[in-house]
Parts: structure tokens; C-alpha cells; sequence
């Protein structure tokens, strides 16, 4: 009933976890049961090892929280060699979120990526806000875009998802220029950037300055940004942004997303996911849908 | 195994203007809590507040299926904590993090240094070490003598000494200058103020003794995902709230000299 499918993902529900919010699924094993998610995407993977940003990395603001952690991993080859084997076993779809600060780093990690059996998907981060050469700056520009997706498109041969930022003029134009070069989903959105002050000490939250606004303050940019993609590619979108519950997830499949990411939500309940798949196939019941995909797209 | 779980409030203690207690009652059959573990409280009812506030866990008691939480009011968070009531229920994510070394080598001497609500972790500590038969010296810091009661928590398990800002009781100033901080110690062990705890591990390094400092950064997921909290080390970040927030100064060098 709750099935969906992304390109070649088959995803037992919509409902996904976000990039950097769910660590590598092992974090939540004693709260969640893994293997129901629809899937879970892993922390960003870059070519070499990131330390990140320095700390204060993390400010609180109304409904939402700024992030400036800056893709600390440890880097692709230890996710191959030691994350990987850990959760390679879990029933579930591992999507790795794939980034990098030049088109080269992209596709190696990519190209490592795809020789991994147990890893139908990645996720290609071009709208990090928090690294200075970081993904963002493909993620701005149509061009930029449709060329570092065409670069990782010639080395990876599975379904490719490309997650993109809000902090464009145009996020239509983005979305039809990653799909015209070889993307077989879009996510959206990544976090907004956003900015906080600390009045009593005279500066910002943040040690960058800027971060990236996520949660429920976001949710209604989000929703909107998925109504006028949905539209304008044919490729099969993945909505997040602010999603809490199920209502929210469903708004996000009414306006054509095909599946959801739950992120900022599992640190305020780290058994979320749960609730929201369980509401969701309440919903259904409640209202004689024999299949989820007879709502989505609806509006 | 961490867990998430509605507590029932059983007590509640204020102790002076910033500081309170709550003592909650799991209903079932509690985790194991290592001492120097934490928890993350869900704040409801308060606007603008969203992410779980992390937590010392000051008492644990196993049989009665309790542990006590001392909480400072620092923002809206805690404030509206400190508004619970006897009876109401607060849902807690709870074992976390890594705890404070405890096979300690019978007879062995301990110190234990907490300043304000970094006195909070040091109980449940102390309650632990004393099953071990070590020898143990606590000394309490604060600006004023708000903690107090809390004093008298410690008097079964450990030597205490006092030290306040005001001399309000105790030793009149900081706690690293308290008579008994430069005794002769295998391992001491420090929560509370970062200025303070750097001053311990200085000093502890510089005598060559063992030495173990709980942080307490800001935190969102509490479970080592978001790596929102994390702290310089020798070794890189790392998460306070996985990896520590005890950790050992033999890997805190750029931390402490700083």
C-alpha cells in the first residue's frame, strides 16, 4: 500500500532519512527499526577525510536550528572499508549523499560508490552551504550544475539523485538542467542559508557567520519549492524540508513529491520515522487509498 | 541500551535562585546509567523552543528505579523546566554518551572537582567509587553557596571540601586553590566551568596525574549523528555527546592549553 519506487529504488514506504541528520543509521538502532524505512541516505562523503567547521557549529531559532557542521567524515575509502560492511546488511536502501568541492572529487567518490553491491543510490550534494568551495556554488548555477552531473552520470551507473539548495532565483531552472543532464531524481530542499546573533555577547551564533536554516520554519518554502518542481520535470522528486509527522509528509506527496526525508525532526524524536510511516498507512485506511500513489501529484 | 521514555516527576527541590532538582521515576524497568551519562529532555509547552536540552544525571537509584536530574536555569529551555511539577511527566532519551572511568585499583585516591551545575555528575560518581573502597576527596565550587544542599548528598561517599566565590562557605575563592586540590591523587576528575576544568587538567598534567573532564556543548541529536557538538581533541573533533563527554586529557592537550 505504501510502496513507491524511484527510478530503479523500490522503497517499501516514502519515507526516507535526510543527509547529516541520521548519522549512518546505526546512531538510531536502538530507537528505530531500520530495516522499515523506506530508506535512509548516509552522512556526506567526501574524497579525502573533513574535520568541519569549528565549534560553534549549531544555533537554535524559532522552529528550526542553523547548522554550519561543514562535512566532517572520514572520507569515501573509510566508508568502503569500515561503514559500509557494518550496515551492508540491512533490508533496507542505503543512499549515500555523495559531495565534493571540485567536479573530480565528485566522481571519484561516485565511482567508489558504485562498486559497492549494497548501495542501490547516491545522493549528489551540490547545495552545501557550509563549505567554502562546498557543492553549493554547482548548486547556484544551471550550467555549473548540468556539468557536474553529467560528469558523475559517465561513472555511475545507478540511480542518481541530485540534491539540490534553495538559495537560487530559480530552483525550476536547476531542476530541469540536472534532469537534462542525466539525473534520475531530485531531492529538495537542502537547509536555507540563515544567519543569528548572540546580542549579550555581540556576535553571531555561529563560527562561520552564516548557516543552514532546517525544521519546521522551512517547511512551507520547502512545500512550495516541491509543487513547482514536480511540475516542470518528469523525473521522480524527493520532498524534505521541516517534515514531522505524517500530515507533513503528506503534504509534500499532494504536491507531487514521490518520496519524503525526514530530517531535523529524528533529533527532537529519534523514533519519528516510525510514527510517520504508521500515520501515513493510517491515512491511507482512513481514507480507503489502496495504493499511495493514487495521492501523489494531486495538486 | 539507549531508550526513549516518558518519566514521572516524584520530586522536585530548589536549591537557591538558579539551580533545581527533579527526581523521576521510570514506572518499569530503568537502563543502567554509567556515571558521567546524560540525558536529553523534550521541553514541551514552550514556543521557540524545539531540540532536547542535554542533561547531567546528579543520583541514580536502581532499585527504586529513579534518577535525579540537578538542572541550572540558563534559558527558556530550563526555565520552563524548572515550571514542572510533582506528578507531571518529562520524556527523556536517556542513557548517553561515555561515562566517567570507574575500575579503579582498591584504595586508590580520587578527586573530584565540580564548580556549579558541573557538580552534577560527581554524585552518582562518587555513590559508584564508593563500591570500589577507593579514597575519595570531593571539593564543591560555586559563586555562591546556592548548592549547598547538595553538600550534604556527599557526605556518606566522600571527604568534601567548599569553596566559594563570596566565601559564603567553604574556602573563599576558586576551587583549583582550595587547600586540598594539590593532595596526592591517582586520578582526578572534573565537571563545571570550562576555565575551570582547564585549570584542573593543567595543573593534573602537570603533577602527572590521570585525568578525566566531562564537557557539556551544545548539542541537537545527543546520539553522535549531527556532530553538531563537537570539541577539539589531539585527535581531531570529536562528539561530545558520543564520545564523550567525559574524556581522558592524555588526547586533550589543544584543548586544555588553550
Amino acid at each position: 500500500m505504501l510502496a513507491v519506487k524511484i527510478h530503479n529504488l523500490e522503497l517499501k514506504n516514502p519515507v526516507l532519512t535526510a543527509s547529516g541528520t541520521f548519522g549512518y543509521g546505526e546512531e538510531f538502532a536502538d530507537f528505530v527499526n531500520l530495516n522499515r524505512l523506506g530508506g535512509f541516505i548516509v552522512k556526506g562523503t567526501t574524497g579525502t577525510h573533513r574535520e568541519g567547521n569549528a565549534y560553534p557549529r549549531m544555533a537554535e531559532t524559532p522552529s528550526g536550528m542553523l547548522n554550519a557542521v561543514g562535512l566532517q567524515n572520514g572520507g569515501v575509502d573509510k566508508f568502503c572499508s569500515e561503514v559500509y560492511h557494518r550496515i551492508k546488511h540491512l533490508d533496507t536502501n542505503i543512499i549515500v549523499n555523495v559531495s565534493g568541492s571540485s567536479i573530480e572529487e565528485y566522481c571519484e567518490v561516485a565511482g567508489k560508490i558504485d562498486a559497492l553491491e549494497h548501495i542501490p543510490a547516491i545522493e549528489l550534494n551540490i547545495s552545501c552551504p557550509n563549505v567554502k568551495k562546498g557543492g553549493m556554488g554547482f548548486g547556484t548555477d544551471p550550467q555549473m550544475a548540468a556539468q557536474v552531473v553529467a560528469a558523475v552520470r559517465k561513472v555511475y551507473h545507478k540511480t542518481l539523485i541530485v540534491k539540490l539548495t534553495p538559495n537560487v532565483t530559480s530552483v525550476v531552472d536547476i531542476a530541469k538542467a540536472v534532469e537534462a543532464a542525466g539525473a534520475d531524481s531530485v531531492s529538495l530542499i537542502n537547509t536555507m542559508l540563515g544567519m543569528a546573533v548572540d546580542v549579550e555577547r555581540q556576535r553571531p551564533y555561529l563560527s562561520t557567520i552564516t548557516g543552514g536554516l532546517s525544521g519546521p520554519a522551512v517547511k512551507p518554502v520547502a512545500v512550495r519549492m516541491v509543487w513547482q518542481v514536480a511540475h516542470a520535470v518528469t523525473i521522480p522528486v524527493i520532498g524534505l524540508g521541516g517534515i514531522a509527522s505524517a500530515a507533513d509528509a503528506l503534504e509534500f506527496l499532494m504536491v507531487g513529491a514521490r518520496a519524503v526525508q525526514v530530517g531535523t525532526a529524528n533529533f527532537i524524536d529519534p523514533a519519528v520515522t516510525m510514527k510517520i510511516i504508521d500515520g501515513l498507512d493510517d491515512y491511507c485506511k482512513r481514507h480507503g487509498i489502496k495504493d499511495i500513489n493514487e495521492i501523489i501529484g494531486i495538486i | 541500551m539507549k531508550e526513549i521514555h516518558d518519566f514521572t516527576i516524584i520530586d522536585r527541590q530548589q536549591l537557591g535562585e538558579r539551580y533545581f532538582s527533579l527526581t523521576l521515576q521510570h514506572g518499569g524497568t530503568m537502563q543502567p546509567i554509567a556515571p558521567g551519562q546524560f540525558v536529553e529532555v523534550r521541553v514541551e509547552g514552550e514556543p521557540g523552543v524545539m531540540l532536547r536540552r542535554p542533561i547531567s544525571i546528579h543520583d541514580v537509584d536502581e532499585t527504586r528505579g529513579t534518577l535525579t536530574l540537578l538542572i541550572q536555569i540558563v534559558g527558556n529551555g530550563t526555565r520552563r523546566l524548572a515550571h514542572l511539577t510533582i506528578g507531571e511527566h518529562l520524556n527523556l532519551v536517556y542513557p548517553l554518551g561515555h561515562g566517567f572511568t570507574t575500575q579503579m585499583p582498591t584504595g586508590s585516591r580520587v578527586l573530584m572537582v565540580g564548580g556549579g551545575a558541573g557538580i552534577a555528575p560527581l554524585l552518582h560518581l562518587a555513590k559508584v567509587l564508593k563500591t570500589k573502597a577507593v579514597n575519595s576527596t570531593v571539593l564543591l565550587g560555586g559563586r555562591t553557596a546556592d548548592l549547598i544542599p547538595v553538600r550534604e548528598a556527599f557526605q556518606p561517599y566522600a571527604k568534601v571540601g567548599i569553596a566559594t566565590d563570596d566565601g559564603s562557605l567553604g574556602y573563599k575563592g576558586l576551587v583549583v586553590d582550595h587547600p586540598d586540590f594539590v593532595g596526592t591523587y591517582d586520578i582526578i576528575y572534573t565537571c563545571g566551568p570550562t576555565p575551570m576544568m582547564k585549570a584542573v587538567a593543567r595543573s593534573a598534567a602537570a603533577r602527572g596525574i590521570r585525568c578525566e573532564v566531562s564537557l557539556e556543548n551544545m548539542m541537537a541529536c545527543g546520539v553522535g549523528a549531527c556532530l553538531c557538538c563537537v570539541t577539539d581533541t589531539d585527535e581531531g573533533h570529536r562528539c561530545v555527546c558520543k564520545e564523550g563527554p567525559v574524556f581522558d586529557i592524555s588526547t586533550m592537550k589543544k584543548w586544555y592549553q588553550q
